[in-house]
């Protein structure tokens, strides 16, 4: 089922950017997201030193990755809080499952985190009788209509006020019908009180790790994630192996780079830094805390200097909001829990290449994501090398086997084809000989049927320029 | 082999290729120096923008204030934390009678009544950022998180002394690093969303109300 939805990114970007209404609610959503992120960059000189010290940031973090895990996991043991280790989303899913069923929960109710729909935690639960309850507003407009988020900042992005009045009316029981704004957001805030009170569980994601104090930062607006950390009697985090830092004075940096370019807010609601359980003498907070470290093909994308840069991101959306792919296609049709930009460089590594084949096309090369990333991602140089893993065979001596799935696209015809015109284009004798058989210049031009689709098929011209240069010379003499 | 063996082993293998930036060292700001007057005026600017209310009392007229402001914004209770100085200050000069609440969640319907009753709290901080109009709060045993998180109302009393300009200086000059607790907050104006076509609005899952008395 999974390798269906990744193989119909054509066919859903065809359905999607025919969906005119669609396309308008991204369009507005993006402009307003990318007015108000210039908004906090006007010095571009404040901007070009802060990304640079973004980029020294995550890079460092990344050169002493392996220490740092192993530093964080001592520290968050010293605090008190307990670490586990997943390769795979089943694992982690297995852990989780095993911490909820050793404290007898029921009901887990979720902060926001993109790592837990990587791993389709939900589906998991379900299927073993527990309900994950999501609280971001986002995700639980998200879960109630029963789809998954379109965007990783704002996940309900896709649907319109008139949309989530008619879902709040026909799934929350005695809700009236109504768009003002305010009322449902408070419609949604009574609905999930309750279940904040009751939950024995609550499981967040992590905006960043940080190694040298053992603790978990996490960045919002509502509440919601507070509330999930805070008020159960168990919190469990899940973050990518990733989303370390060395030291807590990195955070500063990151933070204001991140909510700048996410939300073009100086700084989120509330900032949450979580260092352990509940102390002896404390009368909230959790008892236990645990965290999950999941890896899920990022050990991949790390054994490969280039691709490694993909780890720096620290998911704030820019990419997606200036990319004018997603702009017309939205979240959705990448078929993939990250959409956009990142998600064409990061899904590869967790699903393999044969599953994500189509994304790294999904782009213009234009270089907006590029341009705005502030950890400073070369996006445009990694979706062009992974074009090329996509049609370079595994083990051929240039492109040693990094890529689970490389090779996917590799066409042996096309690969003939183009052999065929690099001769015919470096051998004079040859060129010559072609020129004067125009068909059969045609016939090595691998299938254009999808090319053409949107452009005209070039004419071949009666006369080359070689010739045509030849009679100009021969008349001028 | 355990997951976390595997996983160390494949990063450990590929950790120092050649190619991948050598770390370097990241120049560390200057402290900055912003007058103190100055940074009060950027933290009230930054705060009211993020739409908290804001006012300024003295070490001594505050209690009256809070009381002013919960019968203007007809609140029936305020949960406070009886223990802390401020709690005591609080009580000694409380001029009204029956709307103080004292916090104990380990009484029996303490959390039930925090829900689902308790219209506002009142809470220190510890310190305050200036460029990003930020309050810092330590819960503690004797104020505990959920105090600032639950009520529809939140109070918060700040020292106009204890205002640094950024992020950074705090932490520098608290020494975060040699002890944190096991939660810090940075709170910058009351629970907001944007997830419904973008527009603001105020109380998703905290408190709507964030109100500012500034000791100054
Ligand atoms: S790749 Fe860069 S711009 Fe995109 S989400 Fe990651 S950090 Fe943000």
């Amino acid at each position: 089922m999974k390798t269906e939805i990744l193989h119909n990114f054509t066919s859903r970007s065809r359905a999607a950017t025919a969906d005119e209404a669609q396309r308008g609610k991204f369009r507005s959503a993006m402009d307003f997201l990318i007015a108000k992120r210039a908004a906090q960059f006007p010095d571009p000189t404040e901007w070009a030193e802060l990304r640079e010290s973004g980029q020294q940031i995550r890079q460092r973090a990344l050169a002493y990755l392996p220490k740092l895990l192993v530093q964080f996991e001592q520290k968050a043991q010293q605090n008190g809080m307990t670490v586990h280790w997943a390769e795979t989303p089943l694992e982690a899913n297995q852990i989780i499952h095993g911490i909820l069923q050793r404290q007898q929960v029921r009901t887990l109710i979720k902060g926001k985190s993109m790592v837990s729909e990587e791993i389709e935690l939900n589906q998991y639960l379900q299927a073993h009788s527990i309900q994950a309850l999501e609280s971001d507003m986002g995700e639980f407009i998200v879960q109630m209509a029963d789809e998954k988020p379109s965007h990783i900042i704002m996940p309900a992005i896709h649907k319109s006020k008139q949309e989530i009045a008619a879902l709040f009316a026909a799934e929350i029981d005695d809700t009236p019908y109504t768009e003002d704004v305010d009322e449902l957001i408070q419609i949604g805030r009574q609905a999930l009180r309750q279940q904040f009170f009751n939950a024995d569980a609550g499981l967040s994601g992590v905006n960043f790790a940080i190694a040298e104090t053992g603790t978990l930062c996490l960045v919002e607006n509502e509440g919601n994630g507070r509330l999930s950390t805070s008020c159960p009697r168990v919190h469990i985090a899940i973050t990518g192996i990733e989303k370390m830092l060395e030291n807590l004075a990195d955070l500063p940096t990151l933070l204001t780079l991140l909510t700048r370019s996410a939300t073009g807010q100086p700084i989120t609601t509330y900032v949450n830094l979580i260092s352990g359980p509940r102390r002896a003498d404390e009368q909230d907070g959790p008892e236990e805390v645990h965290i999950v470290l999941l890896d899920n093909g990022r050990s991949q994308a790390y054994a490969d200097v280039q691709l490694r840069q993909t780890l720096q991101c620290i998911r704030c959306g820019a990419c997606m909001n200036h990319c004018p792919v997603y702009t017309r296609i939205g979240g959705h049709a990448y078929g993939t829990t990250y959409p956009g930009p990142i998600g064409s460089i990061i899904s590869p590594h967790l699903l393999g290449l044969a599953e994500t084949r189509d994304l790294p096309s999904a782009s213009t090369l234009c270089g907006a994501c590029g341009d705005v990333c502030p950890v400073k991602i070369p996006i445009p140089e990694l979706l062009l090398r992974l074009r090329v893993e996509n049609v370079t065979r595994a083990g051929t001596k240039d492109h040693p086997a990094v890529m689970r799935g490389q090779g996917a696209k590799y066409r042996l015809s096309e690969k003939l084809a183009w052999q065929a015109w690099s001769l015919l284009n470096t051998t004079p004798a040859l060129y010559l000989a072609s020129r004067r058989s125009a068909a059969g210049l045609r016939h090595l031009i691998p299938s254009v049927k999808a090319w053409t689709q949107a452009r005209v098929m070039p004419k071949i011209a009666p006369q080359s320029l070689h010739e045509l240069i030849k009679a100009h010379q021969e008349q001028k003499s | 082999m355990s997951a976390r063996a595997h996983i160390l082993a494949k990063l450990t293998a590929s950790h120092d290729q050649p190619g991948w930036p050598a770390p370097v060292a990241l120049k560390t700001n200057p402290p900055r120096t912003i007058n103190a007057a100055d940074q009060l005026a950027q933290l009230k600017t930054m705060m009211a923008a993020a739409h908290t209310e804001i006012h300024e009392v003295s070490s001594e007229n505050w209690p009256e204030k809070v009381a002013e402001l919960t019968q203007a914004k007809n609140l029936n209770n305020l949960l406070i934390a009886p223990k802390t100085a401020l709690g005591k200050q609080l009580q000694a000069q409380w001029p009204v009678d029956g709307v103080t609440l004292k916090y104990d969640l380990h009484h029996s319907g303490g959390k039930e009544e925090l829900f689902f009753s308790v219209d506002a709290a009142l809470t220190s901080c510890r310190s305050a950022i200036a460029e990003t109009g930020s309050l810092v709060l330590w819960p503690s045993p004797a104020e505990p998180r959920l105090m600032s998180l639950v009520p529809p109302v939140h109070f918060v009393l700040l020292d106009a002394h204890n205002i640094y300009p950024s992020l950074t200086e705090v932490m520098q000059a608290e020494n975060w690093a040699a002890a944190m607790p096991s939660n810090a907050l940075l709170i910058s104006g009351p629970s907001k969303t944007a997830d419904i076509q973008q527009t603001l609005a105020y109380g998703a899952h905290g408190p709507k109300e964030l109100v500012l008395l500034i000791m100054v």
